[in-house]
């Protein structure tokens, strides 16, 4: 043990010594940093800032604000439960008709669907006639269109008005914010997203443990045979990752659909009858084989690192102290390769738990993962702060897991190969 | 028991081929006794861990039998056969801790809970490692790691224990205080010992009996006096100790003392140990430390011509490397005693030694 010094090192030339280290790291630091600055500026650029800029999208949204500046400052003040005044529905047209002239009601008029379906034609209808609208406004207004006179209209405006919102995050997990109750469920019908988010998770594990249930074996092969034999194994676990992973789903397209092969196989074999085949794609289980053979080679590679390194005499040892074959395995060995199971399963997991092509292809109508529908959002409904949020939600999800295996097992125990 | 005249440990016959094509292990005939601590030493290739891993039943022998307390066990799988055994990697496996990889071999034969804390508690405390019980494996230096590993091999009180190079990855200091350690094991238990080592130094140190392997054959089986004294063939004479060689022909035997001409015509006699007979070529083999360095002949001795080439200072000895007989490879051990020191370089002096300590032996090139 050394001595606890109270006064700090010095160096030679009276120095404090920390200062003097900090001095003789500085350059090797700079070059270290100037090394790494090209690829941090790439990513930066082309992955953390577009990430966090959509992010921000699933809480923020100043469409409505940003559009209609006359009327966001009456909104703000309305409790949202009393008569809107006949000076709020002044304001509305002055900025329908601004709008218009600008070409902008069309986004308005999204904007405020998302949060009350129904109401976008209520917009553009009203915006076109906005130019002939007298006063008094509110009269006119509901002569135009009812609805213009309902209490909930005025509500989603309002819920609209607020650019920071959590009620995209309320959505993704079929939860809807109002203005008077908070956060309350949604209608059974309408509540799909968690739904979906457990099916997600659903699918996600099966694959997982199917790969784990697959590959344990193929790895200890890989680990325990010969080199001449281990080599070619290794060469036909990695054949399906020189091959596109559109042909790869699209091959299991063939093989499982109605007249494929492993049908045509089952009826001629008589397992089962012409007329009454198995579904085998286009339903989750599609989904769920066709995710598993291609995630299979991400559960192999790292519980055959891990293993690979455990020498041959851990199971000599177990034996030559007693243990039967079976017992040695289960006790000596496969703990050891805990990490790799770690590794492979959570590698597995975050990949499936995100998967997007091959569900869109083979998988239908049960088959569809939270992925897809945050493409469909991206993409068809061009809903992107909705779709930010379920994103949002589906990365908290991997970080919660990471966390957790950091906890569990330890992020250093992992092994990739 | 076993009745003191049958060996404990019997191979007979065994040979063992992995490719089908050379044997690595020829006819191996050995005994060992109850109770006894042999060692099989030998270079890496000669086939005495493939032997070790024959006992212990990891490698099945191609032919022959091998017997432990007369019942023949080449079909007894490893975990029935009840030997322990220490792995030149020591094997503790690292997911437990040091008292849980004690316990294995007793929880594995279904012994109580109080038995098992008690035998582990004891045998740490045979290996004065109370108090680490509780690390893991990893958090061991290798020397403790090693005592644990031994440990774990004698907690299930096995009446074999086989070790295979077990002290190879320890330091030297390190290793010769653990030969001591594990001779004293073995003597206040009275195991039987199967040990393997390419170590010499080690072999002699702690055998009973030493069987030298070369070539998948036991070259000699003998216990370390009689082992380093008297080499039967010019492997053994090379492989323990130091030893200088010198080449030459039989010209004549009498009395079991052969007169071997020089390849630079001088002649020697030495004992006829392992010569094929008069005419044949031989190789003389003399220990450095049965040689003096003189200035004249001595009466009774064997004396030959030598200059001094080299001289290295060892404290208790010094170093004397010469040319004799057209070898400037001969060694002599020159005991430092006042008045030697006055060797130098490039002196011409007689280098002489008792009949009795130069053996001539089989002829290896």
């Amino acid at each position: 043990m050394s001595e606890i010094s109270t006064t700090p090192l010095t160096a030679a030339d009276g120095t404090p010594l920390k200062k003097k280290l900090a001095q003789a790291m500085f350059r090797s630091r700079v070059r270290a940093v100037g090394l790494v600055l090209p690829l941090l500026g790439f990513v930066l650029a082309s992955f953390v800032f577009p990430i966090l800029a959509l992010m921000w999208q699933g809480v923020y949204n100043d469409t409505f604000e940003r559009l209609m500046p006359n009327l966001t400052e009456e909104l703000r003040i309305w409790d949202g439960v009393s008569e809107p005044t006949e000076e709020m529905y002044a304001l509305l047209v002055l900025d329908l008709k601004q709008n218009r002239a600008d070409r902008t009601i069309g986004k308005v008029a999204s904007r405020v669907n998302q949060e009350l379906s129904g109401t976008r034609s209520l917009f553009t209808s009203t915006a076109r006639k906005a130019e002939k609208i007298e006063p008094p406004y509110r009269e006119s207004l509901v002569k135009i269109k009812k609805k213009w006179g309902k209490l909930e209209v005025w509500q989603a405006m309002k819920l609209t008005n607020e650019s920071l919102t959590p009620g995209y995050y309320a959505t993704s997990l079929d939860k809807r914010y109002t203005v008077d109750q908070g956060f309350i469920e949604r209608d059974k019908k309408r509540q799909i997203y968690t739904k979906l988010f457990i099916r997600t998770l659903f699918i996600s594990g099966s694959v997982m443990f199917l790969c784990l249930l697959l590959g344990y074996p193929v790895a200890y092969l890989l680990a325990t045979l010969p080199l001449k034999y281990s080599n070619l194994l290794m060469i036909m676990v990695l054949l399906p990752f020189w091959t596109s992973l559109l042909v790869r789903t699209t091959a299991w397209i063939a093989i499982l659909q109605s007249q494929g092969v492993v049908n045509d196989l089952l009826v001629w074999v008589g397992i089962t009858a012409d007329d009454s085949r198995f579904s085998l794609i286009y339903n989750m289980t599609g989904t769920i084989i066709a995710m598993t053979h291609i995630l299979l080679p991400f559960m192999i590679l790292p519980l055959y690192s891990v293993m690979k390194t455990i020498p041959p005499s851990y199971m000599r040892a177990a034996r030559s102290l007693g243990a039967t074959p079976t017992l040695a395995f289960i006790r000596v060995y496969m703990p050891q390769t805990v990490p790799g199971i770690g590794a492979g399963g959570l590698l597995v997991f975050i990949l499936a738990i995100g998967y997007y092509i091959t569900p869109a292809l083979v998988g239908g109508q049960d088959g569809q993962l939270i992925s897809n529908m945050i493409a469909y959002h991206m993409q068809k409904s061009l809903n992107w702060s909705l779709a930010a949020a379920l994103g949002g939600i589906l990365l908290g999800g991997v970080l919660v897991l990471y966390w957790a295996y950091d906890r569990i097992i330890g992020i250093d125990n992992m092994k990739l190969g | 028991m076993l009745d003191s005249g049958d060996p404990f440990v019997r191979f007979k016959n065994v040979q063992k081929s992995y490719d089908g094509e050379t044997l690595v292990v020829k006819d191996l005939n050995l005994d060992i006794a109850a109770g006894e601590f042999v060692t099989m030493l030998g270079p890496s290739g000669s086939g005495k861990t493939t032997c070790l891993m024959m006992l212990a039943g990891f490698e099945t022998a191609t032919h022959g039998d091998i017997e432990l307390g007369g019942r023949p066990i080449n079909n007894i799988p490893p975990h029935k056969r009840g030997i322990g055994m220490v792995f030149q990697n020591y094997a503790l496996f690292p997911h437990l801790t040091v008292a849980e990889n004690l316990a294995f071999p007793l929880k594995v034969r279904k012994m109580s809970a109080a038995e098992v804390e008690d035998k582990v508690a004891k045998v740490l405390d045979m290996v004065q490692m109370r108090a680490f019980g509780d690390r893991k494996p990893a958090q061991l230096s290798g020397g403790q790691q090693q005592r644990i590993a031994l440990a774990r091999a004698l907690v299930f009180e096995p009446d074999l224990v086989l070790m295979d190079e077990p002290l190879g990855a320890l330091d030297k200091q390190l290793r010769e205080h653990m030969q001591y350690e594990i001779k004293h094991i073995h003597e206040s238990l009275g195991v039987t010992v199967v040990y393997v080592t390419h170590d010499q130094s080690e072999a002699l140190t702690m055998s009973n009996r030493i069987a030298v392997f070369d070539d998948g054959v036991i070259q000699q089986l003998a216990d370390p006096v009689t082992l380093y004294e008297k080499p039967e063939n010019a492997f053994v004479a090379q492989f323990i100790g130091e030893n200088n060689r010198l080449m030459g022909t039989v010209k004549d035997i009498a009395k079991g003392v052969a007169s071997v001409e020089l390849d630079n015509g001088d002649m020697v006699k030495a004992l006829a140990v392992n010569v094929a007979g008069e005419g044949e070529r031989s190789l003389l083999s003399v220990r450095p430390e049965r040689c003096i360095v003189t200035p004249n002949k001595t009466r009774g001795m064997s004396a030959l011509n030598g200059r001094i080439e080299e001289l290295i200072y060892l404290g208790d000895h010094i170093r004397c490397r010469m040319n004799v007989a057209g070898d400037d490879e001969f060694i002599v051990k020159v005991p430092n005693t006042s008045g030697q020191l006055g060797l130098q370089i490039g002196a011409e002096v007689f280098v002489g030694w008792e009949t009795d300590d130069c053996r001539a032996l089989d002829y290896r090139s």
